[in-house]
């Protein structure tokens, strides 16, 4: 890691900036990295451990083993005091204060050990399946389906409908202009919270409730998307437009043909966006949807969530496979951010 | 080719065919949340039902539980609910729901449901059935046995005070050197089981709810001085604001808490995550100042009800009706590890399937709890805007616990809370 | 992806071409405007026209139709206070309460917000060794949901947390830091921020791609510090990206709430009650739903934030030009 880290670039050396730069980074990588990858690793713990308190980083289960003469396999115990201290021994059966043991090799004894003299050994074991029984537990690819359906049409349709009134909204001058931009921005003043039942009630009306478009269309028009569009297109330079209109192009050749792909930066964070917000809303799609069939990975992974307990160890296991995909598809869309203006030397 | 078009006509007509007897088929849909394994056993009962009725399909919609707290009502308003539904603000949905007594033997409910029947009615003079009681609860304490045993300090016995409780965890935890002495689950309807024994009545002499009566400060006072000096562990109660849920679950698992005063629908959670590390117990419901009849633990629970907007009101009663039978609702309490709200049920008593020694004794000592209940701790569970004065009671003594308010003004402020949401009920 | 696209976009092409030659290029911009505001119109600024008519009406019914008028009620009961500045004076203390700490949190939130992603952009933006991979490190947190970050940060935070076993190991005081209102609420700032700095370093980003190479390669020619370089041209250059940044960050910091409201709960008593979740805890969670309340309080915060706003596009605009 050092020698990767430390490898200059080129015949120069690494400047101060540098030196803060990957400091910065490792910090938080620390920081933002070590919790998320605490919670993988806690996917794999049994529910028993995620309630161990203090919580601890690995997970640990007990070490059990098969001693002749007993059906089931014991859990093995390291006596801290007395004459057996410091040997390892398998439980029979605790009563009271006082622990029934046999040591493995002699299974025949019965030894006494007192309770408070004993640890538990413990070895690291992924509990796997926490993950296995979600596929046993439900019909995973169906709401996998519709989690995916809901974000590709809905994530098309914002990019599509936001880049053009972007478009309108920055290249354009119209009456009315300033009115609707700040209608938009408006809008978001309002928390989206309070308005989700007077939204319910609009979609229901539109016939549109416990329909997969029901979720995707009343979101398509996010404010924040115009109004990061149309912020970024705003620093494309007017004359591009100009010569282009010169060439005779079409207002819509010129959306399509000059200004996407100069906003692709924007374009591909907006998808990014758009794509987190979709895979992982849930307040949304639980008022809107109500047959299982029509569930999304969100509200099936929140359905491990009861009145007065949780099933983390399942909804960790959930989390994290709700995670790869969107993952894989930031892994692909962030190479896009990086190019603008700036490396197809647009001007 | 002529062959082709007729196996494929054929097909088109065997399609139509299932379609046509697809909508003949009565399909209901059941909206559940649960904690364990309610609704999936209760799915195994409906299909049995289904079994027998051919014609009946019941679809279940697991949900979050938050569904069912937040937004089933909405979909009920709107007219967009499902036909029906477990649920646990039995008093406050009684507007949208289906009244079943057209359809069921009332006396077979009245007899063996009887008092779970009044938490579904809208008043005294309401003699409908509403809902099945399929998971009774009831609010309780759970002792780390092994802690005292440890310490030698005996277990109080079948009168103890939560006074003498207190003492004795106190003693214990000193001894043992363990954390806490005692936790309640942050939750105004677990705070009842401590001001009903305290004298608490909840509504005044012409049945208005009130929330400042001399039984409820009184144990306002000792709850909060409890928590100013170590006896309760604070991170419950005064680690959280607002409304939200908390408990001492962890704490409690991994003995690091004597006295937990939780429910009975923790047993199954400390039967599995406790397993052999330590024994713990079911105590009596602690008493009052006042002492021996003054112990009560508080109700509650969740039921199934139909809905008004069902277009199959027949169908729904019939699913109800054969999971409140004797048999099928044993099944359900056995397999769930739930108290039977069901009197010949509960009289024959419930063999619990795949239950512990330990937690079958938990349960037991729970059922035994229930005739000892008392009458408020019924009529609280009944009313129907108990949830806010649940909440009020949680946001307003957590204020006083963290001293941002003094017990007084948080009193007063509870009761002005209280005054507002009576009036927007109404 | 593209090869569908095209065709696509060419057959849209000939009714746009259409209407081009009828409406003349100017007007076409509404054509351009019509699909967003469509959509827009009726998915997101009708709820909030109908949310002024729930602000204006009392009862717990969820239908408007149902709901009795009562006028400026709701307002009244939130504004009647002896002291704004002393919630304890008011009818409804919470929601004072909450807004005293929701002022506060947004104070210090959206100065930690902007500050670290603004920093963290330039340094994702420079040449350095496996971009992509720091990219992702940034934005994880964006992409967990509220009660996952609040679980894990429980972990850490809570009384035998991880935290305090690091402190314990190094012989250093621990701290129940979930009790102590100030920590819980410094915390509260902490999660918040990194919860969401990935979203607005992924936006900065985009933006600092818009600044074109050979202004930087002019200013290299003049050896001017990295200081300036960022003051005289990054910055400015980078002015309608950080409008972008500035009056979201401003808007979403008001309307923190889930992940604060998963970790404290808004505890210890009231120290992080945000008024987002005051107006969550009425109109949803709350029993009866004081809906009209609820709705009440979210104008109220709109026009404050609308003010806001436009104090912050202002100086935004009149530092570009100054």
């Amino acid at each position: 890691m050092t020698a990767f880290l430390t490898r200059t670039r080129g015949r120069k050396r690494l400047h101060w900036t540098d030196w803060m730069a990957y400091a910065y980074l490792t910090l938080g990588v620390l920081l933002m990295f070590g919790p998320v990858l605490w919670l993988v690793l806690s996917s794999f713990k049994t529910e028993r451990e995620l309630q161990n308190y203090p919580p601890r980083l690995l997970p640990y289960v007990q070490k059990m083993e098969t001693v002749p003469g007993y059906d089931k396999p014991l859990p093995i115990y390291k006596v801290t005091a007395g004459p057996l201290a410091g040997q390892e021994v398998a439980q029979i059966r605790r009563i009271g204060l006082i622990s029934q043991v046999v040591k493995p090799s002699d299974p025949k004894t019965v030894l006494k050990v007192p309770f408070k003299d004993r640890k538990a050994v413990e070895h690291v074991a992924l509990a796997t399946s926490n993950y296995s029984k979600l596929f046993e537990r439900f019909n995973f690819f169906r709401f996998f389906y519709n989690s995916t359906f809901i974000t590709v049409m809905a994530t098309l349709i914002t990019l599509l409908v936001n880049s053009m009134a972007a478009f309108a909204l920055s290249k354009y001058q119209f009456r009315g202009r300033g009115l609707v931009m700040a209608l938009i921005i408006g809008t978001l003043m309002i928390p989206p919270t309070v308005v989700l039942v007077p939204l319910f009630l609009i979609v229901r009306d539109f016939g549109m409730i416990d329909s997969l478009w029901g979720v995707i269309i009343p979101g398509a028009a996010t404010p924040t998307g115009v109004f990061l569009l149309r912020q970024y297109m705003l620093t494309i330079p007017d004359e591009i437009l100009d010569a282009a209109r010169m060439d005779k192009a079409s207002e819509w050749k010129i959306y399509w043909r000059i200004i996407l792909p100069l906003s692709a930066p924007a374009i591909a964070v907006l998808a990014i966006l758009s794509i987190m917000w979709r895979w992982n809303d849930f307040l949304w799609p639980l008022i809107a949807l109500q047959k299982q069939e029509n569930f999304t990975l969100q509200l099936a992974l929140n359905s491990f969530r009861g009145e007065f307990t949780t099933d983390w160890a399942s909804l960790l296991a959930m989390t994290v496979l709700t995670l790869v995909p969107i993952v894989v598809v930031f892994a692909f869309l962030q190479k896009y951010i990086a190019t603008g203006i700036a490396s197809t030397g647009g001007k | 080719m002529i062959q082709k078009r007729k196996i494929a006509a054929a097909a088109v007509a065997a399609t139509f065919l299932a379609a046509t007897a697809a909508s003949a088929e009565v399909q209901l849909r059941f909206e559940c949340a649960q904690d364990g394994n309610e609704c999936d056993t209760m799915m195994t009962i409906f299909k049995q039902f289904e079994a027998k009725h051919p014609d009946i399909k019941v679809k279940m919609d697991l949900v979050p539980y938050k569904a069912i707290l937040e937004n089933l009502p909405v979909d009920l308003a709107a007219g967009t609910g499902p036909d029906l539904a477990k649920v646990t603000d039995l008093g406050g949905l009684h507007k949208y729901y289906l009244d079943l007594s057209p359809y069921v033997e009332k006396t077979y409910w009245e007899d063996n449901f009887g008092k779970t029947l009044d938490w579904y009615r809208a008043g005294p003079q309401d003699k409908g059935i509403y809902g099945l009681q399929t998971q009774l609860t009831i609010t309780g304490a759970f002792v780390n046995k092994t802690l005292f045993d440890q310490a030698n300090v005996a277990l109080p016995g079948k009168d103890a005070t939560w006074d003498d409780w207190a003492k004795a965890s106190r003693e214990v935890a000193k001894a043992t050197g363990t954390r806490y002495p005692m936790a309640m689950d942050r939750s105004g309807h677990r705070f009842a089981g401590l001001a009903i024994p305290y004298g608490a009545t909840y509504f005044d002499a012409d049945g208005n709810p009130e929330l400042n009566d001399p039984g409820f400060a009184a144990a306002s006072k000792q709850f909060v001085a409890w928590n100013a000096d170590g006896t309760m562990d604070r991170n419950v109660w005064a680690g959280q604001g607002g409304t939200s849920y908390a408990d001492a679950t962890k704490e409690f698992v991994n003995g690091e808490l004597v006295f937990y005063y939780s429910g009975s629908w923790q047993i199954q959670k400390f039967a599995d995550q406790i397993g052999d590390a330590f024994d713990w117990e079911v105590v009596p419901a602690p008493c009052g100042p006042a002492g021996p009849g003054h112990c009560s633990g508080m109700p509650g629970g969740s039921g199934v009800v139909g809905f008004k907007s069902t277009k199959h009101p027949k169908e729904v009663a019939e699913l109800l009706n054969y999971l409140a039978q004797p048999d099928n609702y044993a099944m359900l309490e056995a397999k769930s590890l739930n108290i039977p709200a069901n009197a010949t049920v509960a009289k024959a008593g419930v063999k619990y399937e795949g239950a512990t020694p330990g937690a079958a004794k938990a349960l037991n000592a729970f059922s035994a709890q229930v005739p000892t209940i008392s009458p408020v701790g019924y009529a609280y569970q009944g009313y129907k805007n108990n949830r806010a004065m649940f909440n009020i009671t949680v946001t307003r003594l957590t204020q006083a616990i963290v001293g941002e308010l003094s017990l007084t003004e948080a009193l007063d402020r509870m009761s002005a809370d209280l005054k507002q949401a009576v009036n927007a009920a109404q | 992806m593209l090869s569908l696209i095209t065709p696509l976009m060419q057959i849209i092409e000939w009714p746009m071409r259409a209407l081009q030659r009828i409406l003349g290029p100017r007007k076409l911009a509404w054509v351009f405007l019509l699909p967003n505001l469509f959509l827009f119109g009726f998915f997101t600024f009708l709820p909030v026209i109908l949310n002024f008519f729930y602000a204006t009406t009392g009862s717990d019914h969820i239908l408007l139709e149902d709901r009795p008028y009562v006028g400026m009620r709701n307002f009244d009961e939130l504004m009647n206070c002896t002291s704004y500045l002393d919630p304890n004076s008011c009818q409804i203390d919470l929601f004072w309460r909450a807004v005293h700490n929701t002022l506060w949190f947004i104070v210090l939130q959206v100065g930690f917000m902007v500050f670290f992603s603004m920093t963290t952009a330039l340094i994702l933006n420079r040449k350095i060794r496996a971009r992509g991979f720091f990219r992702a490190v940034f934005f994880f947190p964006v992409l967990l949901s509220p009660v996952v970050v609040a679980l894990v940060w429980k972990w850490i935070l809570q009384d035998q947390g991880a935290l305090n076993a690091v402190l314990d190991h190094f012989g250093l005081q621990t701290v129940n830091w979930m009790l102590s209102p100030t920590w819980a609420f410094a915390w509260s700032v902490f999660i918040s921020v990194w919860f969401h700095m990935g979203f607005y370093t992924l936006i900065l980003l985009a933006g600092l791609q818009s600044i074109p190479r050979d202004v930087y390669e002019a200013a290299a020619m003049d050896a001017a510090s990295p200081w300036r370089v960022f003051r005289k041209i990054t910055l400015p250059l980078l002015m309608p990206t950080m409008v972008v940044v500035l009056v979201l960050s401003l808007i979403k910091g008001v309307q923190t709430f889930d992940e604060v409201y998963a970790f404290t709960g808004g505890g210890p008593g009231s120290a992080t009650t945000l008024v987002i979740q005051f107006i969550y805890q009425n109109g949803f969670a709350g029993a009866p739903r004081l809906f009209g309340l609820a709705s009440a309080a979210s104008i109220l915060v709109a026009i404050v934030l609308i003010a806001l706003t436009a104090v912050q596009l202002w100086i935004t605009r009149r530092n570009a030009n100054g």
